[in-house]
């Protein structure tokens, strides 16, 4: 019954921020235009076919979409100072952080099937394992999204503070994921920085799912997403729980 | 029938910093209780405390005798919450934000909106209902902000500060229909540091001063037990050059420029008004007004909140 009312306190929260924070300029512009621009730069004037990139896109826009707005909201609503009223309604931090989380969850995944889309009809890819795309986008959307509301347990009111911390982090995971270049032909080191990036994961299922092979195997790669979202999703919801009231001047 | 809110202990500290030190208080249904204090008394501190936003250090609250601790989602479900400074999501309609406070306090769909219609009908924003709030005034925003925190027709009413700054209008509308949410049985938890609020509106008054609670009682009796505290206002055809006549004035123990005229404190105002005459003739002064007055709550406040 409590339950039920928390979940529904989610959604409410959710349509809110999906309102409210998705067209918000640094989050379009950290979210689309960024990954657009990274692609761009590294496909312009080589000889890669635009196929074997699909996968690596789709992982980095889903990531950068998912995880773009979630980490501002928190300090945003401090610096608005519309956080304290949200706080001593009946949603408990834990419905509060779950709307954030599903609201990065619903724009990841809506805004990453424009990439899948371009690929599937424009260039031909196909979908070879489709129930292995769909639990990675699901996965994964939910990891990038929680992995935003932890970078939002910094209990600051300035949102560019975080957004620098979240670049900080998010950018460098970008080199050690295989997002442009498959795990196989990446240097030793390279491989064994790879696995603490759930990134990592997303690119190499959406291989699997998209061009029939991949380099971890399909079930160690969805456990893992898996293991990261929980851990990411409760993790920020304990911190929040300590640190929401810190914002409050 | 348990208090609408009963505090025990209550204290909060902020690193070395003692916001809040072990108040204790009650608050009747169907009052309307003021929590009067000067800047950084602690106010804020406390309403927080007592709308779950901060954790106290110490002490205990029940809220509609729910222990806040151990039933803090019923003890939220009876409250409003209108927090200091506080804004509507500017990025959504005023309509929009109503509809977000209805549903995260449990309203179905169709109780949100004829709620909605009303408050907003009530607050004379249903023109605006569709605009977003970020072109709204100070004075709209903040009826807004009322009538979110009234969608679920709380029982109890938090309200910090709910005039501060505010255009004439908009603060009296505030206040009317404070008083006249109360008369239908909401008990009002009122935060101010504006005496004549407190005054006008308060069955009773808590004097809150660095975190301790100095006085609770009605404001009449609050009067009442400062009896040193009364004084006698004059108003002259010209003023006087500077205050120093008045102020050697014997049983005058302050004087201050009020308003067109001169307040002067004493325990003996009868005895002061006949000086104070003897005085005008002597200066070739005119006497427009003379008063004698009781203390107010402002001397009472003065007075109990004075440093040491
Ligand atoms: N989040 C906070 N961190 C540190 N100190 C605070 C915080 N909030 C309030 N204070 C301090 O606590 C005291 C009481 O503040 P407050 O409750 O806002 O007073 P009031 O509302 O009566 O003006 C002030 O000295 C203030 O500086
Ligand atoms: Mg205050």
């Amino acid at each position: 019954m409590r339950f039920k009312w928390q979940v529904r306190f989610s959604l409410a929260i959710a349509k809110k921020d999906a309102r409210i924070y998705y067209l918000k300029g640094p989050v379009l512009i950290f979210g689309l235009f960024f990954p657009l621009c990274l692609f761009g730069a590294f496909v312009f004037g080589r000889k890669i076919s635009p196929t074997l990139l699909m996968p690596g896109l789709l992982g980095m826009t889903l990531f950068f979409i998912s995880s773009s707005a979630t980490p501002v909201i928190a300090p945003w609503e401090a610096l608005n100072k519309t956080l304290e009223r949200l706080v001593s309604t009946p949603a408990s931090v834990s419905a509060i952080i779950a709307g954030d989380i599903l609201a990065g969850f619903a724009y990841g995944i809506l805004v990453s099937l424009v990439p899948l889309g371009v690929g599937l009809f424009a260039f031909g890819l196909t979908l070879v394992r489709p129930a292995v795309l769909i639990l990675t986008l699901i996965l994964s959307a939910v990891c990038f999204a929680g992995l935003g509301t932890l970078f939002s347990t910094l209990p600051t009111t300035i949102p560019s503070n975080i957004m620098l911390l979240s670049n900080l982090v998010r950018l460098p995971l970008l080199f050690i994921s295989g997002v442009f270049m498959p795990l196989e032909r990446m240097p030793g080191w390279g491989k064994a920085l790879s696995v603490i990036s759930p990134l990592t994961y997303t690119c190499d299922l959406a291989r699997h799912a998209l061009l029939g092979r991949g380099y971890f195997s399909i079930s160690r790669g969805l456990v893992t997403l898996f293991v990261f979202a929980v851990a990411f999703v409760f993790s920020s919801i304990q911190i929040h729980k300590k640190t929401m009231s810190k914002r409050l001047a | 029938m348990a208090c609408a809110i009963q505090v025990s202990d209550l204290t909060k500290s902020f690193g070395g910093l003692l916001a809040v030190d072990h108040i204790a208080f009650e608050v009747k249904r169907g009052e309307i209780f003021g929590f009067l204090g000067p800047n950084g008394a602690g106010k804020t501190t406390t309403q927080r405390m007592l709308t779950t936003v901060l954790k106290p250090t110490s002490g205990t609250i029940a809220i509609m005798g729910y222990d806040l601790r151990k039933a803090p989602f019923e003890a939220k479900m009876q409250m409003g919450v209108v927090p200091e400074s506080a804004n509507p999501y500017l990025d959504l309609t005023a309509w929009q934000n109503l509809m977000l406070m209805g549903q995260l306090y449990g309203l179905g769909k169709k109780r949100r909106r004829a709620r909605a219609e009303a408050l907003l009908a009530f607050f004379g924003l249903s023109d605006r209902s569709r605009s977003k709030t970020r072109g709204f005034s100070k004075g709209m925003k903040q009826r807004l902000i009322l009538a979110m925190a009234l969608i679920h027709r709380p029982r109890l009413l938090f309200l910090d500060e709910p005039t501060a700054g505010l255009d004439v209008q908009s603060a009296r509308l505030i206040r009317e229909h404070v008083v006249d949410l109360n008369g239908k049985g909401t008990t009002v938890f009122l935060t101010t540091h504006n005496i004549e609020e407190a005054e006008g509106l308060c069955d009773r008054v808590a004097i809150i001063d660095g975190g301790r609670i100095v006085a609770v009682d009605r404001p009449a009796a609050l009067r009442a037990a400062l009896r040193s505290a009364q004084s006698v206002e004059v108003v002259f055809d010209r003023g006087l050059d500077g205050l120093e006549s008045l102020e050697a004035l014997p049983h005058v123990t302050g004087v201050k420029k009020a308003g067109e005229g001169y307040r002067l404190h004493t325990d003996q105002p009868g005895e002061v008004a006949c000086l104070v005459a003897d005085l005008a003739r002597a200066k070739k002064r005119k006497i427009l007004r003379l008063n004698t007055l009781g203390p107010n709550l402002e001397d009472v406040f003065v007075c109990l909140t004075r440093k040491a």
